[in-house]
């Protein structure tokens, strides 16, 4: 274990995040020499570093391909595609088993949450780089290049090709941002007139939650503390969500912007953008949004000439943790911890970041803000409901013909929206991503907004063709994967509910299994710590209450084990070479 | 006229036979239990196979395939079915196995292990198979009722046994629980 | 209405400003099932045992602050059923041999297990396999025993000043690790007398060299129930913040 680590001399500075995805990079993995290192340079204790790499997905402790490839597993986005599984194809193409490296060390394969890509077909990440429109033959040609170690560069540039496809375009996306125009205007008021613009407009958070934005900004401004912080929640990690990718591409300046307009209000120096690891790919950009907002004077020291406002911001990526687009598990990552939600009360908004008053918005909700500077709440209140003003951003894939993002006014059905991308013979709808809520026909008349169905803007199409054991399933092994593993009716309960729909699924479906389901899935609702813990069971309970065929049917046993006896016996019978017995337990 | 009895049956599976003895320390209130109950199938009376039952007691986890043939007769023809001891709910001791593949178990002992002449992995075709794991009964079949301890005691066999004889549902008092 | 009372499960109590729903409920002597919390150290409420309902949701008492008015109620049938299942989930997740185990009849969670009347473990076994570190002369970490509690990795930070342990590993992953060069106890600075050697609810953590001093049978859960012990317990007296 001689192998020279690189030394970061610049380390008191960099995020340990970042410190560790270098070391990623650069070693394929994160060996205990390299834990004990930056423990060391970070003066911080090697059980935490351990921590923090046993956490994050996109941390390995064993060695990564040189080619480390992460399937989606998401159920737009992710490798069962028209009845193919593309992530088999690949492993057997490859000689690689899904979650190892290949001896050689030419190649990892594993699968990943939704990576924001629904969009566009079946997704992978390559090395971090987003493949798009996977199929069988796109499967074999990608393991070709990595046969004859085609350097990711020589690659078709096209599979890389994410375009954003706006169908819908209304209020926010429809306005062209001159850059510094939103910022400008605010700086030639005073913080209280600002607040009252976003107060008057009834902005509320776009994440889902309809946190009233300036209520959160005014508690935050009066917040006591040494210092403030403005956070922007880029983390979109609820599976079918990928509005914030064409924000963050196109739309970004409104977002600096409304970060900023937020921390003149409450009076910040300091803001922080959260970027999901999925969405690294972005960076470059924001990069250089941020450098152009600094040479035009627009961030940094005296914005606009404004001696007494200082304000920066800096992106902070993190690592393959859902969990972390909850605030305080946010904030958490951006601490250097493992994303674990807090106890709330206290809220981020007056004890955040290093304990000190924090506001967290998400990207829409910043974007907005600039926008209703700029062009007054009255323009923002034209659309929407009284209780939901505004528009919001849906990302829909799915079943439909005409997947993309679309931004409605507040108020609008669910059957407009199913109408509009073309969606033919729909099954169920998933609302706000597996957290939100599964509907059927009967609710299709419901209306997105904070008091009918709130939504982070995911929208998931489901066809008449699609079995939604299969849907549970998937969402089931997401909340298991992504359970922070703190509390324990989260951590027991969502694998305990994956079990329980893996069984059936199996075949071995009972009676008793549903009355499971129905009692395990109210007690991870009530009794969990968090909102993942939450939410985690909803689209279980849903899919009993909406669609109670869908498991009915494949649970008409009165008793069948947990496991499949005949499975049970194979390794006796492998390890004394007796066959006599297997068909005999059944 | 005198009431058919009840008939109960026992068997002991992956466990020691201490739930057994400890039934045995009923001592002489096994005399008037015997005047309720008939003993089908067990080790007591030593008929081979369980016949349509009342109650059937099963002490021991689930460790191979005559284990499973054995519990799933007992719950075929016992109305009621409990499981006896730390064993039989939730594999206890012989469970302890599973913590090591059963490779690994098998080669420790019959090939690798101290003072082993003619090292060989038994694999008579009359020896019933091992499971992968050792399994807690409610796993293999639907299990009644349960009776927890490490024995239970003779005073908790009667606590569940007595209502049961008279058609009642079993409470077993807080105080007198234990695991071990 | 007193300004400085709650009531729980209809009994008025009194409280002080900066106490939890838990510390009022302990000091007027009434006790709410825990695990993970342990008078004196910063409640984590990971274990959720003292799920309390407050209007129409259920809250951590031991992390929930007293608010003057607060109805909460807590001895009901559907609580303590979610309460035992939630013992059960612990059970099933890790390995819990009571009949093999030196803390059987000293374990929290046994005894909890008992106080709510739990006749079996419910839900299929998960037979994880963790490692077990043999490593330190005087004191044996169990991990198989662990229900990722918490208590010894405050204990060792807030009280012995030590920082020994936490808890590493997303969702089922989640696991105790040792805060050493190795990973292993014995290149920690850990004693057997630290408070992280003695508070293990479970036998996850164990003194070397004294098992089976008292006989099964005459321990403290054979005695007592644990909501009868779990109110005699005194406050540890923090030597850091959990925040410094």
């Amino acid at each position: 274990m001689n192998q020279r680590l690189p030394i970061n001399s610049d380390s008191k500075s960099e995020h340990l995040l970042h410190r560790l995805y270098a070391l990623q990079q650069q070693c394929l993995h994160i060996s205990p020499e390299a834990i004990r290192q930056v423990a060391n340079e970070f003066n911080l204790p090697v059980s935490q570093i351990t921590a923090v790499v046993a956490f994050y997905a996109f941390f390995y402790q064993q060695p990564c391909g040189r080619y480390h490839i992460l399937f989606s597993n998401c159920t737009s986005c992710g490798y069962l595609a028209d009845g193919e599984n593309l992530l088999l194809q690949f492993s057997q193409h490859l000689d690689v088993a899904p979650g190892k490296t290949r001896l050689d060390g030419l190649v990892s394969l594993g699968e990943t949450s939704c990576i924001g890509l629904c969009d566009h077909g079946a997704a992978m990440l390559i090395n971090g780089l987003p493949i798009i429109e996977l199929d069988a033959n796109r499967i074999e040609q990608i393991a070709q290049l990595i046969i004859t170690e085609t350097p990711l560069t020589n690659w078709p540039t096209e599979w890389f090709q994410v375009n954003d496809i706006v169908h819908k375009q209304g209020l926010m996306l429809s306005e062209n941002f001159t850059v510094g125009s939103s910022l400008k205007r605010a700086l030639a008021s005073s913080a209280d007139d600002l607040l009252a613009i976003i107060e008057e407009s009834a902005l509320c958070g776009r994440g889902g939650a309809g946190f009233n934005t300036a209520k959160k900004w005014r508690i935050c401004q009066q917040a006591s503390g040494s210092a403030h912080y403005v956070v922007c929640n880029a983390d979109e990690g609820e599976p079918g969500t990928f509005k914030d990718r064409l924000l963050l591409r196109s739309h970004v300046e409104a977002m600096f912007e409304g970060m900023a307009l937020c921390a003149y209000i409450i009076g910040a120096e300091k803001g922080f953008i959260y970027l999901r690891g999925e969405y690294r790919y972005l960076l470059p950009h924001l990069q250089a949004v941020l450098d152009q907002y600094r040479q035009l004077g627009l961030l940094g020291n005296h914005i606009c000439g404004d001696v007494a406002f200082n304000f920066d911001i800096e992106i902070i990526v993190g690592a393959g943790a859902y969990i972390c687009g909850e605030e305080s598990a946010l904030i958490e990552s951006l601490e250097g911890k493992p994303g674990i939600p807090r106890v709330r009360p206290p809220f981020p908004v007056t004890h955040g970041y290093l304990g000190q008053p924090t506001v967290v918005n998400n990207v829409e909700t910043f974007i907005a803000a600039a926008q209703i500077v700029l062009h007054g709440s009255d323009w923002f209140r034209s659309v929407g409901t009284e209780q939901s003003t505004g528009s919001k951003i849906l990302s829909v894939s799915g079943d439909c013909q005409l997947p993309g993002i679309y931004e409605y006014p507040f108020g609008i059905s669910v059957q407009q929206v199913l109408h509009d991308c073309e969606a033919k013979e729909v099954q169920a709808v998933q609302i706000g991503g597996p957290a939100g809520r599964l509907i059927g026909k009967e609710d299709f008349n419901r209306r997105i907004s904070f008091e009918d169905l709130s939504t982070g803007g995911s929208l998931l199409i489901f066809g008449k063709h699609r079995d939604l054991l299969t849907i549970n399933r998937n969402f089931a092994h997401f909340f298991a994967h992504e359970s922070c593993g703190f509390c324990t009716p989260c951590r027991v309960g969502t694998k305990l509910l994956k079990n329980n729909l893996d069984k059936i699924a199996d075949g071995r479906g009972t009676q008793q299994d549903v009355v499971e389901i129905k009692q395990l899935s109210d007690l991870i609702q009530r009794h969990s710590h968090c909102g993942l813990g939450h939410t985690a069971a909803n689209h279980m309970l849903d899919s009993l209450q909406h669609f109670p065929q869908a498991i009915e049917d494949l649970t008409q046993q009165v008793f069948a084990p947990p496991f499949a006896l005949d499975e049970a016996i194979k390794d006796a019978c492998r390890i004394t070479h007796r066959d006599d017995a297997v068909a005999r337990l059944k | 006229m005198t009431e058919a009895k009840i008939r109960i049956a026992t068997t002991s599976l992956a466990g020691c036979f201490g739930c057994h003895m400890s039934f045995l320390d009923m001592d002489e209130r096994l005399v008037s239990l015997l005047e309720q109950v008939e003993l089908n199938r067990s080790p007591l009376t030593d008929i081979k196979h369980c016949g349509p039952c009342d109650i059937g007691l099963i002490e021991g986890g689930v460790c191979n395939e005559e284990n499973v043939h054995v519990l799933c007769e007992f719950r075929a023809n016992c109305k009621i079915l409990i499981a006896v001891g730390a064993c039989a709910i939730n594999g206890g001791v012989p469970a302890m196995r599973n913590y090591f593949d059963l490779q690994d178990c098998l080669q420790e002992v019959y090939l690798n292990g101290a003072g082993i002449t003619n090292p060989q992995i038994p694999n008579d075709i009359e020896l019933p198979l091992l499971l992968d794991k050792v399994y807690p009964i409610s796993e293999v079949v639907q299990v009644d009722y349960y009776l927890p301890g490490c024995p239970p005691s003779a005073d908790e066999f009667l606590q569940i046994l007595e209502p049961l004889l008279k058609g009642q549902e079993p409470v077993l008092v807080k105080a007198h629980l234990h695991y071990d | 209405m007193d300004d400085h009372t709650i009531t729980i499960d209809g009994a008025e109590i009194p409280f002080q400003q900066g106490q939890t729903i838990m510390d009022a409920a302990l000091a007027a002597e009434v006790y709410i099932p825990h695990l993970c919390h342990y008078p004196g150290l910063t409640p984590r409420g990971n274990c959720r045992l003292c799920s309390v309902d407050m209007g129409n949701k259920s809250v951590a008492a031991c992390t929930t602050a007293a608010v003057a008015g607060q109805q909460i109620s807590s001895d009901t049938p559907a609580l303590n059923a979610a309460r035992k299942s939630i013992t059960q989930m612990l059970f099933i997740e890790g390995n819990h041999i009571c009949p093999s185990c030196e803390k059987s009849g000293n374990c929290k969670l046994q005894a909890m297990g008992y106080y709510l009347g739990m006749l079996d473990e419910h839900f299929p076994q998960f037979y994880q396999r963790r490692e077990i570190d043999a490593s330190h002369a005087d004191i044996l970490l169990d991990r198989d025993r662990c229900i990722l509690c918490d208590l010894c990795v405050r204990a060792s930070r807030e009280v012995d000043g030590k920082d020994v342990f936490a808890i590493a590993g997303r969702g089922m992953d989640a696991h105790l690790i040792v805060n050493s060069s190795t990973g292993k106890l014995i290149d920690s600075n850990m004693a057997a007398s630290d408070l992280a050697a003695n508070i293990c609810p479970v036998g996850a953590i164990l003194i070397k060299q004294e098992g089976y001093q008292v006989p099964i049978g005459q321990r403290i859960y054979d005695q007592n129930m644990i909501n009868e012990v779990g109110l005699q317990e005194k406050a540890v007296k923090k030597t850091k913040q959990d925040d410094d």
